[in-house]
């Protein structure tokens, strides 16, 4: 179970997350939704160890997460597959997943957690020999994600996973993702794509300029008109004529 | 007097022999650069401080095998230690922090052999047999050139089994890739550093103890020229990559060994002055090197 | 009539110190009398290579090749014909010039911002550390050259002969000109380019700053005075050869450069006077006696090493150095002077312009 509480995170001398508090309980989805620069990735960054908050509390199963480093909450069954993917260019796809699990001991478990994520991602498997760099896009995202989950996680972050994705790639990535969490996986997903995470998401919060402006169940965003309105597209539409 | 053809032939494989070598150092720079973005000067002082460990070990009567892994070890082991003491606290500091501070261990280290020992060369007391010429047909080689190409074929072998096959070293290639990444990853940082820094220091052993034997004598600035050549090397070939390290590596040896076959008399001296030229024009023209990317920070 | 006291005060302390030379150079013992000059000739030094470390951020380790061929060259022209003839092995029109030692010093300055001109630009397109191995390389070309260029220079043994010309009015007078220089650079819009860039070099390109004009211009006046503090040396020397212009000599600038602090004029001064008195003091005891009842016995290299290790310490506790990048401004000095003339009023601030960081971290 994840605790954020106040939170403030600073670039310099700017505030990038103001006051935020939020919690996920175990096994639940919840999404993280607002526009660009709004500081949701900078919160994950935050409870992943990439950066220290100037004030608030991250709690993860009573663990206090804040003086941990990244080594350290990875240990703890935390994984972050992050904002562009980042995954190893040099290395092929079966070294990037088996880097995934560099912290768990060698061994049948992680062979079968391989084996799982193949059966997850088959593309993968078609190129597992492969160079990452010269994977598409959506393989890189699948990739990130598939590495993610060969930590074994209790806890996945999952930073704009649609993100600079064509349309079919993008409902593949959400198929998973919706298979994780039937698996009972507790997600922490941010998305650009509002509509999306809060189809696949228990709760949502949205954030604007570092702060949370709404939360609530998925099915009352969904509900609500205004929200919407405001948050869901249909303000493009708009724009379209 | 030898043809051409073989004249070539003989100066091919001592362009490979002080490729090899070449190689073998700049290994260690490109490992220890791709992870923490360091040019570690004091990594030729850690192939001459090497050699001093062999003739200690081979005047007290030490076999010359046991003595030469003793040495390699003892490389290793420096080279963790020097990671320990001069680098580890200033990592993420402004990256010309930790490049002056491989300048002061190095002048340091230097010194400190100056002091203890003497300035004077000694002669290597490689065995023997190791510099006796070799025939090969028409050719005729010496015994160390063949040795150390084959001594660096072999350890390139194991090199790639130990990045490709461990753990480890899977990690360390990860962390030069993507930093950040292999943080997030779970990569415990402080062990694949130390990785890097004891495999690329004994392999630079492994390179102080051949070129000795070449040359036949070492002395405490011995490390200097060489570790400015091998990055020149690894430029070459593509800074922070180890194929790119290798490839550079031969590639300055064939440059160095054939501009001074060929050039006039007169500027064969200038050798080593047209190794930094040939830096210089390669930062020019393709900064990540021969294996590198052709896009890139340019002003 | 009112007296503006500003307008005087940069006089008045050239006087002042044109009577301390004066002083010194009378009164003070011959040993002492060096060692100011040292410290002079190093000030020029390092204000001369923080123009270019410091300011533009382009860490150059090869200045030390601009300050041996400053060396060269201007010995080259002043070499007694007598001499030339024994020594050297010139082209018949070289053979027979003698020349005094302000021009010999200038022609040599300005062969060198020739050379660093040309090879600056390569050199400052490239970035980080490429520019500084490349500089490294171009330290060894000029030691190659220095060795085997030997009919002009004696190649690797040492060039002797040179006539004694300095003392210290020539070395504080060029410090004097070097400081005066640096300073109008840093204050011209070059200089400001300098410092954006070296600050935010993508903000400031988005401006419209050439980073290559200004890095270009800092480099070029950077190489004029080290090459001038390479004929100081030289005078003061009066024999040298290509093993005083490398890496020990590129070192030691370095730890004054950093000691004083990257990016403070007044921190090159302090940080080439702190270092040179502090590594003489080692130098002496190298030679070994008695400190303290103890019985040292002679470590050549031992002073090296301290140097070192100091300097190591000083990376990882002080990397700002004694300056960082504030200068000693005027108000500095008279607040200083009015508080030892008088008792100390309220809190004084601090008038230095912090302008960013150092060696500290980005």
């Amino acid at each position: 179970m994840l605790e954020v509480r106040d939170l403030d995170v600073y670039y310099g001398n700017i505030r990038a997350v103001a006051g935020v508090s939020l919690t996920v309980g175990d096994g639940e989805t919840v999404c993280l939704i607002g526009s660009n620069g709004a500081g949701k990735s900078t919160i994950l960054r935050t409870i992943s160890g990439l950066l220290r908050p100037r004030r608030g509390e991250i709690l993860y199963n009573g663990h206090a997460l804040t003086t941990l480093s990244p080594f350290q909450i990875v240990g703890l069954g935390v994984a972050h597959c992050p904002e562009g993917r980042h995954i190893f260019g040099s290395l092929t796809v079966h070294e990037n997943l088996v880097m995934g699990a560099v912290q768990r001991k060698a061994g049948p478990e992680v062979t079968a957690d391989l084996d799982k994520v193949y059966g997850l991602f088959p593309r993968l498997a078609e190129r597992r020999s492969q160079t990452a760099a010269t994977l598409s896009g959506g393989e890189q995202q699948m990739l990130a994600i598939g590495r993610a989950l060969m930590r074994r996680p209790s806890l996945l972050l999952l930073d704009e996973p649609s993100l600079g994705l064509a349309p079919i790639i993008v409902d593949t990535i959400f198929q998973v993702i919706a298979e994780m969490k039937k698996s009972g996986l507790t997600i922490l997903l941010v998305e650009q794509n509002a509509h999306r995470a809060l189809e696949v998401a228990d709760r949502g919060y949205v954030l604007e300029t570092g702060r949370i402006v709404a939360q609530g169940t998925a099915a009352e965003f969904l509900a609500d008109a205004d929200l919407a309105r405001a948050y869901l597209g249909e303000v493009s539409h708009a724009l379209d004529r | 007097m030898l043809s051409t053809g073989n004249y070539i032939l003989q100066q091919t494989i001592n362009a490979l022999s002080l490729g090899s070598v070449y190689a073998l150092v700049a290994i260690g720079l490109a490992m220890v650069f791709g992870i923490l973005q360091l040019i570690n000067f004091a990594h030729g002082d850690l192939m001459m401080l090497s050699c001093y460990v062999f003739f200690f070990l081979a005047a007290a009567g030490v076999p010359f095998v046991a003595a030469l892994l003793l040495a390699v070890l003892a490389g290793a082991l420096m080279g963790v230690v020097m990671e320990r003491v001069a680098y580890r606290r200033l990592r993420g500091r402004a990256s010309v922090s930790m490049l002056l501070s491989s300048l002061a261990v190095s002048i340091i280290l230097q010194n400190l052999v100056i002091l203890v020992e003497s300035p004077q060369a000694r002669s290597f007391p490689a065995p023997d047999y190791l510099s006796t010429p070799l025939r090969l047909g028409v050719l005729t080689t010496s015994t160390i050139d063949v040795i150390t190409v084959a001594a660096a074929v072999a350890l390139l072998i194991g090199l790639t089994l130990l990045v490709t096959r461990t753990r480890v070293g899977i990690a360390m290639r990860a962390a030069a890739d993507d930093l950040m990444a292999a943080n997030l990853v779970g990569i415990n940082l402080n062990s694949v550093i130390v990785f890097a820094f004891a495999v690329g220091s004994a392999l630079a052993a492994v390179a102080g103890f051949l070129w000795a034997t070449r040359v036949g004598k070492f002395d405490p600035m011995m490390g200097f020229l060489p570790v400015l050549k091998a990055f020149v090397a690894a430029v070459i070939g593509g800074f922070g990559s180890l194929p790119g390290a290798v490839l550079g590596g031969y590639v300055l040896g064939f440059l160095e060994i054939f501009l001074i076959g060929f050039l006039p008399p007169g500027l064969s001296t200038f050798r080593d002055a047209l190794v930094f030229f040939i830096l210089i024009v390669v930062l020019l023209i393709r900064p990540n090197g021969i294996l590198g990317s052709t896009e890139g920070e340019k002003v | 009539m009112t007296v503006d006291p500003k307008k005087w005060r940069r006089p008045l302390a050239l006087l002042a110190l044109a009577g301390l030379v004066f002083l010194a150079q009378n009164y003070a013992g011959a040993y002492y009398v060096r060692v100011l000059i040292i410290v002079a000739i190093n000030a020029v030094l390092v204000v001369a290579l923080n123009l270019s470390n410091g300011f533009t951020g382009v860490f150059s380790l090869g200045h030390v090749g601009f300050m041996a061929m400053g060396a060269y060259i201007s010995s080259i022209l002043t070499l007694p014909v007598a001499m030339k003839a024994t020594n050297l092995n010139l082209p018949h029109w070289l053979a027979g010039v003698q020349l005094g030692f302000l021009p010999a010093t200038l022609i040599a300055a300005v062969i060198t911002v020739i050379v660093a001109v040309i090879i600056g630009w390569p050199l400052m397109r490239l970035s980080g550390h490429y520019v500084t191995v490349a500089t490294l390389g171009f330290l060894v070309i000029v030691r190659v050259v220095l060795i085997n260029a030997d009919s002009y220079t004696r190649g690797a043994r040492t060039f002797s002969g040179v006539p004694p010309y300095t003392n210290l009015w020539w070395a504080v007078g060029w410090l004097v000109l070097t400081i005066y220089a640096a300073n109008r650079l840093i204050r011209s819009p070059y200089g400001r380019a300098m410092i954006a860039v070296r600050e935010d070099p993508l903000g400031a390109q988005s401006v419209g700053v050439s980073i290559l004009g200004s890095r270009q211009w800092a480099f070029g006046t950077s190489a004029f005075f080290t090459a001038i503090g390479g004929a100081l040396y030289a005078h003061f020397l009066s024999s040298f050869s290509p093993a005083a212009f490398y890496f020990s000599m590129t070192f030691n600038l370095i730890i004054m450069l950093v000691v004083g602090g990257m990016g403070s004029i007044t921190g090159s001064v302090l940080g080439a006077a702190g270092i040179t008195l502090i590594s003489e003091f080692f130098r002496n005891l190298e030679r070994g006696g008695v400190v303290l009842g103890v019985r040292i016995p002679p470590l050549y290299g031992m002073s090296q090493i301290v140097m070192a290790v100091l300097f190591m310490i000083i990376i990882v506790y002080r990397p700002i150095g004694i300056m960082g990048q504030k200068e000693l401004s005027w108000s500095d000095v008279s607040r200083w002077l009015s508080a030892r003339l008088r008792p100390p009023a309220a809190g004084t601030a601090d008038t230095g312009r912090p302008v960013g960081r150092g060696v500290s971290g980005d």
